[in-house]
């Protein structure tokens, strides 16, 4: 009875679906998933309670000086009888402060504190200067703190934890040796291929999943302000990222085809892991540096944190993400090229740790 | 998914050859195999002998695909076998292994539809085969839970789920307990008797004498022998006899014509310089007391090994 072989793509298809299949099996994977999810979820609730629970500053008013402090709306008013009893509230901790009438303040209105002027109040009762802006509008430095290091820890933790797993699963095949019926059966490329999709989509699943979290969380706290401020920056990030995981999937996959014992990965992927860790750093640590952050968007394996990054900052022109991942996407094709050679030549190699020079000569 | 038309259907299988013509690989400046050429009947077991590191698995890689020769090639009914083909071999590597952490069935079926089976042909198969093999109830269990005899048996079943038109096993005996290596006998000859090549090696020589066919002997990365036992055999026999009669046989040594080669009071072992001597010798022996046996003597595959590989 003859068969004939299934094309590249159904074949890749089959090897990807049994590497999605054996991840959503095992425990530690959907556990660390959820948890993800939980504390993205997390910090959105409580930066939204910790940012809201400012109640408006408490004031006694007395007569006209009350209907004035009603009507800015922003101040929590006990109406009283006499100027004493509002200082005797204040004395007693009972309000913030109290406003009274005086003919003698410009404003014609006189605030009583307790040991310090009650700065709210007093902006409150302010009149603002019209303002206008001469440069672009900045971006709040929390938000940008934030963001960073929401990019950052994603695309670290992402790559680093799907990198593990392709590289885990390269060994796994390598140790049991069951490599060998595999290159048997199928091209060496479209195994790596089938790897590759198959903990790329995972990858990819897992940060759309985290990001529509995000989303999902900060419309249902109503900071649906941030999410338009972030938004654009975080459709770039997804795309980057399913570019630049590709490009790191394949060289974790490479890394690991030159060892023999799962024992082994740690010193072969030592250079993988720090092209994942500096766009990490790199981020948190120059958030402000337009000039670092600007070479980071051009990088390969840096764009994937650093063009976002500039999208939110709103540093980069229009053209500027399209550029870097054109860039991106012609690395990440000339890695794959090179990983599955060096893939390829590693599998059989059996023993001690193979060197990069003889894997690429074949 | 089955083929459309251009290979054969099973009756026309017992033509099929597996060649390998003027295979070389080295790897760095170790040659490995220097200019290596055989054939595989189909319908017929063809043992593959050599000693540790003279060639045997970088002979079946090539054939398989795994590596590549620096030249030479491999054909199937003389066509050469490219991307593609092979999915219609089945290979059971020296070093054994299989998924530790997916179901026997799973595993099989995966393997099956890698080969191109549809999801229900593999899994009709893969019934089938864990049936054969006595492994129904474990279909359901991971494969690093199953004893290490099951594992092996599985390890067969990986091999010959997408029903292979060619059998390639690498060392598929050793290791094995008795029971096991029935079972895989019975198999490897239901393949045969269907008309599928068989190869395997092995440096298991009472094993191979037992089983094979035909025999090709490697030494050294260059084949040394190869064609059917009995051709071997009567290419490598000399004149030999053994002799077993009641009493003692201490006569022979002073026969002419005859060397004795071993001798144990009524039993020996010798060689004659022509058939008219084994006659004599014959006659003399009749002569003197009851003949228990007389007997040409076939070589062992041992000895014909020791012999070509020097």
């Amino acid at each position: 009875m003859t068969y004939t072989s299934p094309s590249a793509a159904s074949a890749t298809w089959l090897v990807a679906e049994r590497e999605i299949r054996m991840r959503l099996r095992s425990k530690a994977f959907i556990i660390s998933t959820v948890v993800l999810m939980l504390l993205v979820l997390g910090s959105i609730v409580i930066g939204n309670i910790v940012s809201s629970n400012s109640e408006p500053p408490s004031v006694a008013a007395v007569g006209s000086a009350a209907e004035y402090a009603e009507a800015t709306k922003a101040l929590d008013v006990t109406e009283v009888g006499s100027v004493d009893e509002a200082t005797a509230l204040v004395i007693d901790g009972e309000v913030d402060a109290a406003i009274v009438e005086d003919a003698k303040s410009p404003t014609g209105f006189k605030v009583y504190g307790l040991d310090a002027p009650p700065g709210d109040v007093i902006n409150v009762m302010s009149l603002p200067p019209t303002v206008e802006l001469l440069g672009e509008p900045g971006q709040n430095p929390f938000l940008i703190y934030l963001v960073s290091f929401g990019f950052g820890l994603l695309f670290f933790m992402s790559a680093l934890t799907f990198g593990q797993i392709i590289a885990q699963s390269v060994v796994e095949e390598k140790q049991t040796r069951i490599v060998e019926i595999l290159m048997a059966t199928l091209p060496v490329r479209v195994l790596l291929a089938g790897k590759i999709l198959g903990n790329s989509l995972l990858a990819f699943g897992q940060i759309v999943a985290v990001a529509a979290v995000a989303g999902i969380g900060l419309l249902a706290t109503g900071q649906d302000l941030i999410l338009a401020e972030i938004g654009a920056s975080l459709v770039w990030f997804i795309v980057f990222f399913a570019f630049g995981f590709l490009m790191l999937a394949a060289l974790y996959a490479a890394g690991a085809a030159l060892v023999s014992r799962t024992e082994d990965l740690g010193s072969a992927l030592t250079p993988v892991t720090m092209l994942v860790m500096i766009p990490y750093f790199g981020v948190i640590f120059f958030k402000d540096n337009d000039l670092v952050l600007t070479i980071m968007s051009y990088v390969p394996f840096a764009a994937p944190v650093g063009m976002p990054m500039r999208v939110f900052l709103g540093t980069a022109e229009w053209w500027e993400p399209l550029l870097s991942l054109a860039l991106l996407i012609a690395t990440t094709a000339v890695t794959i090229v090179v990983a599955s050679r060096i893939y390829a030549n590693g599998l059989l190699k059996m023993g001690g740790q193979v060197k990069l020079k003889d894997a690429l000569k074949g | 998914m089955r083929a459309p038309a251009p290979t054969r259907s099973v009756s026309h299988m017992n033509s099929s050859l597996l060649e390998v013509h003027n295979v070389t690989r080295s790897f760095g400046d170790r040659a490995v195999l220097k200019d290596v050429s055989f054939a595989v009947r189909g319908g017929r077991i063809t043992g593959f002998v050599g000693s540790n590191g003279a060639g045997k698995t970088t002979t079946m890689r090539v054939i398989l695909g795994v590596l590549a020769p620096d030249s030479g090639s491999v054909t199937l009914d003389g066509s050469p076998l490219g991307e593609g083909q092979r999915t219609r071999f089945g290979y059971m590597p020296e070093e054994r292994g299989l998924y530790p952490k997916m179901k026997l069935a799973e595993q099989l079926i995966y393997l099956g539809r890698l080969h191109g089976m549809s999801a229900e042909q593999a899994k009709a198969s893969t019934d089938a085969l864990l049936e054969r093999l006595s492994l129904t109830e474990r279909a359901d269990t991971l494969l690093e839970a199953l004893s290490l005899g099951n594992q092996q048996r599985a390890q067969i079943a990986a091999a010959l789920v997408h029903e292979p038109e060619v059998l390639v096993l690498d060392e598929p005996f050793s290791g094995l307990d008795p029971i096991a290596v029935e079972s895989v006998l019975a198999v490897l000859k239901d393949r045969a008797d269907a008309g599928v090549p068989v190869l395997f090696s092995s440096h298991q020589l009472d094993i191979v004498e037992r089983l094979c066919d035909d025999l090709v002997v490697i030494a050294d990365g260059q084949i040394r022998a190869s064609g059917s036992r009995e051709q071997l055999r009567s290419e490598h026999a000399r004149d030999r006899f053994e002799l077993q009669v009641d009493g003692d046989a201490g006569w022979l040594r002073n026969e002419k014509g005859v060397e004795v080669l071993e001798f144990a009071g009524g039993y020996a072992l010798f060689e004659v310089d022509s058939p008219a001597t084994a006659q004599r010798v014959l006659k003399t022996a009749l002569a003197q007391s009851s003949v228990q046996r007389f007997t040409p003597s076939q070589p062992s595959l041992a000895t014909i090994f020791k012999e070509v590989i020097k």
